[in-house]
Formats: structure tokens, sequence, C-alpha cells
């Protein structure tokens, strides 16, 4: 797993006292506990943990770095999982998550803010949920909420330079 | 005064009010807040995400451009502040404060460090006396406490003094800083039902007749999502959720607060004028 050792967090300091999976908000959706997932990087259970739900779950609070007594980055861990999943083309055990993040920045790439309509619509395509919170998104736009036109930045170019250079740094790790 | 001003991609958008409430009580405490030229996006969860080398790019393009200002960066979003410094102690390493005078602040913080606070009891027209508030911080402004510099990570403790500073009652409950679910919103909707049930449930439990934040995601799935849960609980909580910055408003009496209630799925309008705030 380089991509978790490369990062220099010492996930075999964890002495298994289980503070991060207590104080987790969303344990009971995970299949493995954030503890457990300590353990099984230590055992080399990295195939299991690249196609698990828990690293798509993870909501990223930091409660479990946070709290825990040997300083372990835990939810560091996670965003490391998820990223060498996505490199590895290993088929998520919860899809939507990762197809928001494409959404999310592909609307960053294109305009360099994100546009919350065009994004979201993009996420519907992907994701065939076009009817989830249509009354809701209706009620955000009549506030104002909603923006019809993208605010683009000037400096595109170093955006989307910053896209493609990331792919090439990739490349050579 | 003057600060940068880093409103992010929310506040232009979902968070408009906070944009707009943050701006007016900046001005009427003669702040000058000028926006960060030709900002881009943080890049939030979605960049960290998936990419490591991505979101410390995004980040701390926005970082450069508010050290070329020279003035502190102010940062109203938790979610933006989170990721920017974020990228602000990855470039200052084991040296921080001096490599730039420029510091990343969220906007509760700046208040405190640059003494606005006292501006803002002087010039406190209308105490917001009898209104019971639940002052909520959610995660990102202030985990990871290493690198928020957070004292209280656990029960902060700012923005309850702001609130009594403004002559509101703030009570205590233990969830100021539990996750909302965040961003998993529109993935994992059932998770951030959940989880903004049991906050509501708690806030009113704990006595508050509204809740309090400083976050984009906090406000918007607490404010918005009311309806859902009750449609599926049967719960009709119509707990009004402010931004602190509306709050500090209404206490400097300013006109604009109820353009932005009408922005809030459950209007605080109607709480405020039971006690003749509005």
């Amino acid at each position: 797993m380089t991509d978790v050792r490369m990062s220099g967090i010492n996930t075999e300091a964890c002495f298994q006292c289980q503070k991060c999976s207590a104080g987790c908000p969303v344990a009971l959706h995970m299949d493995y506990k954030p503890h457990q997932v300590m353990q099984m990087l230590a055992l080399g259970m990295h195939d299991r943990l690249l196609a698990c739900r828990t690293i798509w779950v993870c909501a990223s609070c930091y409660t479990c770095s946070t709290r825990c007594p040997n300083d372990i980055d835990v939810a560091g861990v996670m965003d490391r999982l998820r990223q060498t999943a996505l490199r590895d083309g290993v088929a998520p055990a919860e899809k939507d998550v990762p197809l928001f993040h494409r959404a999310f920045l592909d609307s960053i790439r294109a305009y360099g803010r994100v546009h919350e309509l065009s994004m979201i619509a993009r996420y519907k395509m992907a994701t065939h949920r076009y009817f989830d919170d249509m009354k809701l998104g209706l009620r955000m736009f009549t506030k104002g909420k909603l923006k019809l036109l993208p605010s683009r930045i000037v400096d595109r170019s170093r955006i989307k330079a910053m896209f493609s250079r990331d792919v090439q740094s990739k490349e050579r790790v | 005064m003057k600060a940068s001003y880093y409103p992010g991609c929310a506040l232009h958008g979902t968070a408009l009010e906070y944009d707009e409430s943050a701006k007016a009580v900046s001005r009427a405490l003669d702040v000058e807040l000028h926006e960060l030229p030709d900002w881009s996006c943080c890049g939030a969860s979605s960049a960290h995400a998936t990419d490591e080398t991505l979101a410390f790019d995004l980040a701390s393009r926005n970082l450069a451009i508010a050290r070329a200002q020279g003035m502190d960066l102010v940062v109203p979003c938790a979610a933006c502040y989170s990721r920017l410094k974020s990228a602000e102690s990855k470039l200052d390493g084991d040296q921080p404060a001096a490599s730039s005078k420029t510091r990343v602040r969220d906007l509760l913080e700046f208040f405190f460090t640059s003494g606005l606070v006292d501006v803002i009891a002087e010039r406190n027209t209308r105490p917001l006396a009898g209104l019971k508030l639940a002052c909520y911080y959610g995660c990102l402004l202030v985990r990871p406490p290493k690198m928020t510099g957070a004292r209280h990570h656990e029960y902060p403790e700012e923005m309850d003094k702001l609130m009594e500073l403004l002559g509101a009652q703030v009570v205590p409950w233990s969830y100021k800083t539990d996750c909302c679910g965040g961003s998993l919103v529109l993935t994992k909707t059932n998770i951030v039902l959940e989880l903004t049930r049991r906050l509501l449930d708690q806030a009113k439990k704990a006595g508050a007749e509204a809740i309090v934040v400083a976050c984009p995601l906090c406000q918007s799935n607490l404010d918005s999502r009311q309806e859902e849960i009750a449609r599926k609980t049967g719960e009709h909580y119509q707990l009004p959720i402010f931004y602190f910055t509306e709050l500090v408003g209404v206490a400097l009496s300013l006109q604009d607060a109820r353009k932005w209630f009408k922005r809030h799925f459950v209007n605080p309008s109607g709480l405020l004028a039971s006690k003749g705030l509005l």
C-alpha cells in the first residue's frame, strides 16, 4: 500500500484501543470499523481494504485522527485508501460517492469554481438518481441559491494544468 | 481594518445569505474585506478524497494570491478554511508564521483576534434577549486541532461567548462538534438524515429555539432537510438555523436581515418577531 506508507502516517503505532471506532459518527454504516482498517493494514489485507464500503462512507470529520492516543491520522489513511482504489481502478463498494467527486472536480476543471446546478445535473446523469431532491432543488433555485450560469475564473489554464500535471506526477510514482 | 476575503463557491451559491451577512456586518464594523482576486475553488472533500497533489495545488493557489496581497485571509466557510489551513501547514512545515505574515483565519476567529467582538459589544443596539440558542461548530472549524489551533476542540466556546455578548442565552449541549454528514448529503442521504436528526433532537432537548452555525454544509443539511425528516418520522422541528453573522447583524439592527432570512428553508422571522427582534 504505497500511498499509505508514503504518506508517513505511522499506522503501526495502533494498539487497537478502538477509540477511533467508538467516536466515528458513521461506523454503523461501515463494513470494517476504523480500528479494523488499521489492523488490516498491518496484516497486509490490501485488496479487501480497497474494495470495502468503509473508505467511501467515511465523512472526513477527523474525530478519529483527533482522538487517537498514538497520533495516527486515521482520516488521512482513509484518503490514501480512496486515492489508491481510484488509481488502481478498483470497483467501489459505494459507487455514487466517487461519481459525485468526479462531477465536482469536473466543474472545478471547467470553471475554476464549482457551479452547483451543472455539477448536480452531471452527477444525476452518472447515477441515474434523476428525481432525488427535485423539490428541494427547485426551492433552492427560487431562493436564488442555485445560479443558472457558472462563475468562471480568469486563470483557468492554471487550473487545467493542475489537473494534467497531476496525471503526470501519478505516473511517476 | 483590512483583510483578504475568500468567499468560496458555496457563499456565492447555496450559502448566499452567509456571504451577504458577513459582508454587511463587516461593513457595519468598519472592516474592509477585499475579495481575493480571481480566487478558485479550494478543492473541498472531492479533491482530498481522490488526489493528494491536486488537493494541495488547488488550495495553495489561493494561498499564494493571499500572500501576495499581504493581509490575513479571512474564510467564512469551515470547509474551505480546513483546506486552506491544510495547505498553509504543509507550506510552513515546522515553522508556522515564520514564512509569511498572512494567516488563514476563520471568520469567527477573526472576530476575536482582531478585537471586533469589543466593537460588536459597543454597537449592540438590539440585544438578543430571551433567545435560546444552541451553538453548533461541526467538524472542520475545530478539527484536527493540530491544524486549526482550537484550544477546546471537544467543547469549543467562542461562538457561545459571542452569542452571550449579543445578549442571547446559550444552552449547554454535548453535540457541538458532532458531524452532520457534510458532503455525503447527495450520495449517502440517509446517513445525513440520521445525523442531522440527532442534532436537531438534541438541540431541542437542550431547550434551544434555534441553532447557530459557521459552515454552509452544516446550515444546509440542518435547515433544508427538516421537512424530509418530518415526512419520515412525524417529528416537526421548525428549528431555524442561523449563520452567526446573521445574528450579529440582527443585534446591530442591520436592515438587510429580512432579506437573508427569506433564503432559509425554516424562516427565522417568526421566532425573532416573537422576541421583538425584527
